[in-house]
């Protein structure tokens, strides 16, 4: 293993918060509806500014995803934010009916996903969001790798006509992009190029990827990253492209093998052109307290896992 | 409101057992649908319909409109036939109710069916969607106003209680809740299932305005909505006290016809009821 790159370690939350105040000075119909998390999710600073546009509703999760959608009925730009347990799970059916199913542009923004929430336990520590919302019609699914592209997915979610679920961490991750970098919802971004074989990441995996890019070319092997910000609408040629240049593909997600990244680029790969595949991310078991980033080495959501699974690709189809 | 006549009554009375009929129809066609719940709301929903909310058949989407928000989505053909009676689409597409290509889905569909303001059939989302339309509407500064039409079926529901406290705390008395309170949700009656009273005593106590009239009784309904109107710092409930089925004799209070349709012999029994003239 070569030496861990020195990222610059940022909050998601402190982008997105910045990144709706921008949106609260542009946009008078911008709205937040917070469920008595409005302090560390920082949609706090929003109500600070505009104290007659957030609205508190307490511990109703379900109250705040209907409220935002009458909200959004009424021409408002309504995002709802809170946990992703609470706000992506408890509220499944009232997204499912309120949101989804009326395509209302509700805006919901969960943090505290995956399991780097670390020592709240597996109670609050959802691995299967991306699963719940991918599987739901019109729903947008964004899952930025760093603060920059939180904020940024924060402003295409706003301009999104459509229902847009974005899910972010509780933990400082590693900044991959810059505020210079493009974001457009739908688009998945080569963050380095390659030809052996592709890493395809989401959230924090992205920065994981990219470091054994760095190990694997070290031994020789020229690995190219996606970075898969957008899991639905899904870039089928970003990841077409790679699977018939590359010819292998190793998919890492802070999040349930069974119904996430990997299970999305698996359904449009093997529809143009199948290629092996290996999937990093938690293996449909609850997590546990401890720090986020130990649990992260202990389900093995690591870089050294990724240069492995690259490994195996890569044998597989006889490189 | 300016006080009103008899002959009003009369009218909406009329029209009442129109939606009534459209009702029975609408279900029978298709063999499904729950017309009791329809019913038993039907007196609510003429009086919202031809006399109080501030609509425009002509501009289903026009901004400054009432909104009347149904959350007991399975009572949608009451809906749909207030609806088509007052001109959003045609009177002969209520026969494709719950058919296939059909914009009037089995629960209410958004986006779709003209005047339809919300999605329902899950219980129990329609308040915190009328708190949030009301508080657009303050934020708005507009003077249109939210009537939510609730189930005691839903008042089982932890979400509704969440929309109260809610509605309450933002003070908004914009907003009308009313509650067919016909004493029959699916599988019983609701003091079986799960007792809700004393109703009114929980509203009070969740600091709404609560009103207690008989839901069948035209000027008790557009008296109730005029005090609402006047009531200021607090959202107004009306407990609607209905009889699920009423109209037809032999479909009051019965639990079957929550969730069942008329038989051919039924339905013309029931029409005959409600005064439908057979050539």
């Amino acid at each position: 293993m070569t030496s861990p790159i020195p990222w610059k370690m940022e909050s998601q939350r402190s982008y997105f918060a910045k990144a709706l105040i921008e949106l609260g000075e542009q946009n008078p119909d911008v709205v937040v509806v917070g469920a008595d998390t409005t302090e560390s999710i920082k949609t706090m600073d929003f109500g600070k500014k505009f104290p007659d546009r957030l609205f508190n509703v307490g511990i109703s999760e379900q109250s705040m995803v209907s409220l935002a959608a009458g909200l959004a009925a009424a021409g408002k730009v309504a995002f709802a934010s809170t946990y992703a347990v609470f706000g992506a799970a408890h509220t499944y059916n009232v997204i499912r009916q309120s949101v989804a199913y009326t395509k209302l542009p509700v805006k919901l923004f969960c943090s505290h996903a995956g399991l780097t929430v670390g020592p709240d336990g597996a109670t609050h520590q959802l691995n299967e969001d991306i699963g719940l919302m991918r599987g739901l019609p019109n729903m947008a699914v964004l899952v930025p790798a760093d603060g920059p592209q939180t904020a940024k997915a924060t402003h295409a979610a706003a301009a999104w006509p459509g229902p847009v679920y974005c899910r972010f961490s509780r933990a400082n991750f590693p900044t991959v992009t810059s505020m210079d970098d493009p974001f457009e919802i739908g688009r998945s971004y080569v963050m380095r190029d390659g030809s052996d074989v592709t890493l395809a990441g989401c959230g924090i995996m992205v920065s994981r990827c990219l470091q054994a890019a760095q190990d694997l070319d070290h031994a020789g092997v020229s690995a190219r990253v996606v970075n898969v910000a957008t899991l639905k609408p899904l870039d089928a040629a970003t990841i077409g492209k790679a699977a018939r240049e590359t010819g292998g593909i190793v998919t890492a997600e802070e999040h349930s093998v069974v119904h996430g990244l990997g299970s999305a680029i698996a359904g449009a790969v093997v529809q143009e052109r199948p290629v092996p595949m290996e999937f990093v991310g938690v293996r449909d078991v609850f997590g546990e307290s401890g720090d986020g980033f130990e649990l992260l080495e202990k389900y093995g959501l690591t870089a050294a896992k990724v240069v492995e699974a690259a490994r195996r690709v890569m044998k597989r189809r006889g490189k | 409101m300016a006080e009103v006549s008899e002959a009003t009554i009369r009218e909406l009375e009329d029209r009442a057992r129109l939606l009534r009929r459209h009702i029975l129809k609408m279900t029978h066609q298709v063999q499904s649908g729950h017309p009791g719940g329809s019913m038993s709301a039907c007196d609510i929903v003429t009086a919202l319909y031809f006399h109080v909310l501030r609509v425009d058949p002509a501009n289903s989407v026009w901004p400054d409109r009432d909104r009347f928000v149904i959350s007991k989505g399975h009572a949608c053909p009451v809906l749909y036939a207030a609806l088509a009676e007052r001109g959003f689409f045609p009177v002969e597409e209520l026969m494709t109710f719950r058919r296939i290509d059909s914009r009037l889905q089995g629960h209410p569909e958004y986006g779709t069916t003209p005047g339809v303001e919300n999605a329902a059939g899950a219980e129990g989302q329609g308040l915190s969607f009328s708190v949030g339309l009301a508080l657009a509407a303050r934020l708005d500064r507009k003077a249109w106003r939210t009537y939510c039409l609730l189930g005691d079926g839903e008042q089982d529901v932890g979400q509704t209680w969440e929309a109260a406290l809610a509605a309450s705390k933002y003070h908004l008395d914009n907003l009308t809740a009313i509650i067919d309170r016909n004493g029959i949700q699916q599988e019983g009656r609701t003091e079986e299932i799960l007792p809700l009273e004393p109703l009114a005593d929980k509203w009070k106590a969740f600091g709404w305005n609560v009103l207690t009239i008989n839901g069948h009784d035209l000027r008790q309904i557009l008296t109730g909505v005029d005090e609402a109107h006047a009531h200021k710092g607090q959202p107004t409930v009306i407990i609607a006290k209905t009889t699920k089925g009423k109209g037809v004799s032999f479909m009051e209070n019965v639990v079957r016809y929550h969730g069942a349709a008329t038989t051919d012999e039924e339905l013309k029994r029931a029409l005959a009821e409600l005064g439908e003239v057979v050539p």
